[in-house]
């Protein structure tokens, strides 16, 4: 995953800035759907892990640091704690740990959405994946 | 808590005051202080004889565990209490003893007493207790005191030999007690001793009886010394001489004694008890004082005479019971037998009391024990030489002392086993009186070398480590007053018959006084030209000229050879087992994990097969299956060819590329089968894992990368074949045999409209499930940190570098 010295990667390091946008596009598209249709907190977080992935194979570990300055071991912290928090929230409204609500909302923009808590415990699965494959392939390239 | 219960556990918490007061009076004697609670002790016991006196008993309960019936029932009669007493009295004046035998300045104090105190307590515990579970707590508590108390001199590798083996005999013993006693439960449902016995015809004739039986004699054999199980006493001479002589003499190895002697009421009208009880008893008095003869150290002497004369009282007991089958007799001359048991059981604790302070009094004053070493000290311990006669003549059997008497009593109960006709004893019978008389002719020996090797006979002065003179007037208090007790019990003996004797009887044998028979309590010195006398004056003439002739027929000693001993049966029995508990160890545990794999995978096949025939669980139902169609085929073809290249694949590489294309073509079946959340998840983890394994390769150290192919190993080819089998023919039953709906249509129906959902598998995932996902992701969360902490900490390197 380090860059090679005196090689020129122009072509796909161009390519990659184009194709990781599509990548990421496509991976939130994945998380945001999950509910509907195939897709969802897991594959979308690997899908934007794997879209980091080609960032660093196309750079080096420090440039892409530098580009996306996140330590994702707390990226893994923030999604247990949405996990939880969203269970726990549910304890607030007198109901079971884990309870989820879903209504439906007329937003501006987007017109008639439906906002469902499940939601924001999938957000948590999303961000641990991302934190944990990230991790895990940091601290390995990193590695002699 | 009545007064009852807490003098029973005084010594228990006296003993905890124990440190505090050898650490605040460093000049005074911590002896004296403890002294006080034994002889108060005493005084309260010695007031309840006018209760039992009369046939009446004291019951205090106090509950512990209710729940359970575990009440700690305190319960006096008069076996009990002659017990109590036996265990107070004695101890004071042990204790007393011990004040002048122990140096304040050079022992330990502090531990000796509070061990010595915490015995006392689990004593008293264990013979005034009427719950089984309790006095088997007590019972556990005079083992472990027992072991403290043998090493008190931890620093003596002898002592803690002694300790270890005491420890582990008795503690085998009262585990095994402690089965019969839960047996006897489940048979009586009750852990109370009188209620059992109150049921002890019913007991008889269940299935379980015996196994009760045999558990609780076990018990009882280990703690008294019984053969085979007497090795330990001998070697717990190493303790201070105190300590044996409480021990060893006069209580703990009584208990065994009085375990047998409060059961009778509900075994004793077995024959299997009679003839186990009655004949190991006077096998183990034969050979005790066979084996006592031989002894050259003082207190191995008196060992073995304890062993055999706890064998003569536990074959009185034995045979006492034939009374039961006799109730028709007018008067019943077999009770003789167990009133010579509880005679002898006091008389016994007198004489051997005395006998050991005696032996200390010498070692303490010469310095040695052994009698080779030792002779002509008549002179210069004329007190210790006159009680040594009392309590040795005593010993042997020789009027006017109190052990002829019950030594009497034991000749007429062994010579009323020849007119039984029970049990076989009309033929077996004879060996009754025969081993006891041949015993008793050897008891008269070893009694005779006790005395008379160590203070007549030609002094040595040259062998003593310190020049002999009497001892001091407090170290001779206590074998003065059991001496003292020796002439008297022998002069008077019916002072004790019906305060003490006669309610121990009555409480042994229970139901034969119910029946009106009256215990016969008049001990009398005569009683005409009997065969018993006869017996005795055999045993006197026989004993002086094998006394007198000794050198020459010593030899007998050598024809066991030393390998054959029990103690080196014991010795090689331990040594064999730990050796063979380790070879096993090491023969299975090889530390190779494909090793253990084969072991797993070896049962997992083995115990399911086993299910799958025993339950005749294997069935196939065709029914339900769905059509297959080419795509099928053609994936499970990829798969199988994926998966069998792996196997024989010669380079690693081409393993892992098989691997992901295995993975791959899962994937594929998950788009055929219609799960495409799956088969996403599935493709991306496949590519990272392939992606994780071609890292492992690439690292793999220069050195071993061999590029073979598996080796192949037969068993390991049927084991796997054997699990592949196995698996599947579960996989097949388990389809085969569905029993219940799926509940998935709950899921079809509800997603919409309860959940809001349309994607059926990820609203199950975060929502009628979530609580598995979020430890899922726990998980994740868990090995990323695992593999961030593994590769980024490295502590022996730093150590290195």
């Amino acid at each position: 995953m380090k860059a090679k010295v005196k090689t020129n990667d122009v072509i796909l390091q161009t390519v990659t800035n184009v194709v990781a946008f599509i990548i990421i596009l496509f991976s939130l598209r994945l998380f945001f759907s999950g509910h509907y249709t195939p897709g969802g907190g897991f594959i979308g977080g690997l899908m934007t892990s794997g879209a980091i992935v080609l960032l660093l194979l196309a750079y080096d570990i420090k440039t892409v640091a530098t580009i996306l300055p996140v330590d994702y071991k707390i990226v893994t912290a923030i999604g247990l704690f949405f996990s939880v928090a969203t269970g726990a929230g549910a304890l607030l409204f007198d109901v079971p740990f884990l309870t989820h609500a879903y209504d439906y909302f007329h937003l501006p923009l987007l017109g008639k959405t439906s906002l469902h808590t499940a939601v924001l415990f999938d957000t948590g699965v999303y961000l641990v994946v991302i934190g944990v494959t990230m991790t895990i392939i940091q601290t390995i390239g990193v590695s002699e | 808590m009545t007064l009852l219960h807490w003098a029973i556990l005084s010594p228990f918490l006296f003993a905890i005051l124990i440190p505090f007061l050898y650490k605040a009076f460093r000049n005074v004697h911590t002896g004296w202080f403890v002294l006080l609670l034994p002889v108060a002790l005493f005084t309260y016991f010695f007031q309840f004889i006018s209760i039992t006196k009369n046939g009446d008993t004291v019951k205090e309960t106090l509950e512990w565990m209710p729940s359970f019936g575990i009440d700690f029932i305190a319960y006096i009669d008069g076996l009990g209490l002659l017990f109590a007493l036996l265990i107070t009295g004695i101890g004071s004046l042990v204790v007393l003893y011990s004040i002048y035998y122990l140096d304040k300045k050079k022992e330990q104090l502090h531990n000796f007493y509070v061990y010595l105190m915490m015995f006392m307590g689990a004593m008293l515990g264990v013979v005034l207790s009427d719950n089984l579970i309790v006095l088997y707590m007590f019972w556990e508590f005079t083992s472990i005191s027992s072991f403290l108390l043998i090493g008190y001199w931890y620093h003596r590798e002898r002592s803690r030999y002694g300790a270890q083996k005491s420890m582990l005999i008795t503690v085998f013993g009262g585990l095994s007690m402690l089965g019969g006693f839960l047996l006897l439960y489940l048979m009586g449902g009750t852990f109370s001793i009188r209620e059992l016995v109150g049921q002890a015809d019913q007991l008889m004739t269940q299935a379980l009886f015996l196994p009760a039986l045999l558990l609780v004699l076990l018990g009882a054999f280990t703690k008294s010394a019984q053969f085979p199980f007497h090795i330990w006493l001998p070697d717990a001479m190493e303790a201070p001489t105190p300590v044996s002589a409480y021990l060893h003499s006069a209580t703990m190895v009584k208990a065994g004694i009085y375990l047998v002697a409060r059961l009778s009421p509900v075994f004793a009208e077995s024959s299997v008890w009679l003839w186990l009880v009655g004949g190991i008893g006077i096998f183990t008095l034969f050979w005790g004082s066979f084996n006592a003869v031989k002894q050259t150290d003082l207190k191995g002497i008196l060992a073995f005479s304890t062993v055999s004369q706890l064998g003569l009282i536990m074959s009185l007991l034995g045979v006492g019971a034939a009374a039961l089958h006799y109730t028709e007799l007018d008067e019943n001359i077999y009770m003789v037998a167990t009133l010579a048991a509880v005679f002898h059981l006091i008389n016994h604790a007198t004489f051997k009391g005395s006998l050991f302070m005696v032996v200390g009094i010498i070692d303490h004053e010469t310095g040695t024990r052994d009698i080779r070493k030792l002779g002509g000290l008549m002179n210069f311990m004329p007190i210790t030489f006159t009680i040594a006669i009392i309590g040795a003549f005593s010993m042997a059997g020789l009027p006017p002392f109190n052990g002829f008497l019950s030594k009497e009593m034991f000749f007429t109960g062994m010579v009323r086993v020849l007119e039984m006709d029970i049990f076989s004893l009309d033929t077996f019978g004879m060996i009754f009186p025969l081993l006891a008389w041949v015993g008793s002719v050897f008891t008269f020996i070893y009694s005779m070398i006790l005395v008379f090797k160590t203070f007549t006979g030609k002094h040595q002065p040259e062998k003593l480590e310190k020049k002999p003179h009497e001892a001091p007037l407090g170290m001779l208090i206590s074998p003065i007053i059991l001496a003292s007790l020796v002439v008297v019990f022998g002069f008077f003996p019916n002072i004790l018959s019906e305060r003490i004797i006669a309610p121990a009887v009555e409480a042994i044998t229970p139901s034969l006084i119910q029946e009106g028979y009256a215990v016969e309590t008049e001990i009398s010195f005569w009683h005409g030209f009997t065969p018993e006398l006869f017996m005795t004056f055999g045993v006197i003439l026989f004993g002086i000229l094998l006394y007198l002739l000794l050198p020459s027929w010593r030899k007998v000693y050598k024809w066991i050879p030393e390998r054959f001993t029990l103690n080196s049966f014991y010795d090689g029995g331990m040594i064999k087992s730990e050796r063979g508990a380790h070879n096993f160890t090491r023969g299975y545990m090889t530390g190779f994990i494909r090793t253990y794999l084969v072991y797993i995978f070896s049962f997992l096949i083995a115990i399911s097969l086993f299910a799958l025939w025993f339950k005749g669980a294997f069935t196939i139902n065709t029914e339900e299956l769905a059509p297959v169609g080419v795509y099928e085929i053609a994936i499970a073809l990829l798969l199988v060819i994926s998966s069998v290249t792996i196997l024989f694949a010669k380079s690693r590489l081409t393993s892992i590329i098989s691997l992901g294309a295995a993975g791959y073509t899962v994937s594929l079946f998950f788009v055929l089968f219609r799960a495409p959340d799956l088969a996403l998840t599935q493709l991306v983890i496949e590519t990272v894992s392939v992606a994780l394994f071609l890292l492992c390769f690439y690292h793999l150290p220069q050195l071993s990368r061999h590029e073979e192919r598996m080796r192949f190993k037969l068993g390991n080819a049927l084991i796997s074949i054997g699990v592949g089998v196995v698996v599947a023919l579960f996989a097949i039953s388990s389809y085969s045999s569905k029993m219940f709906e799926s509940i998935s249509k709950y899921y079809i129906e509800n997603t919409h409209d309860k959940a809001g959902g349309e994607n059926m598998v990820n609203v199950i995932l975060v929502d009628f499930r979530g609580f598995d996902t979020m430890f899922e992701i726990c998980v994740l969360a868990i090995a990323a940190l695992g593999i961030f902490s593994m590769i980024k900490l490295r502590l022996t390197r730093r150590d290195e570098g």
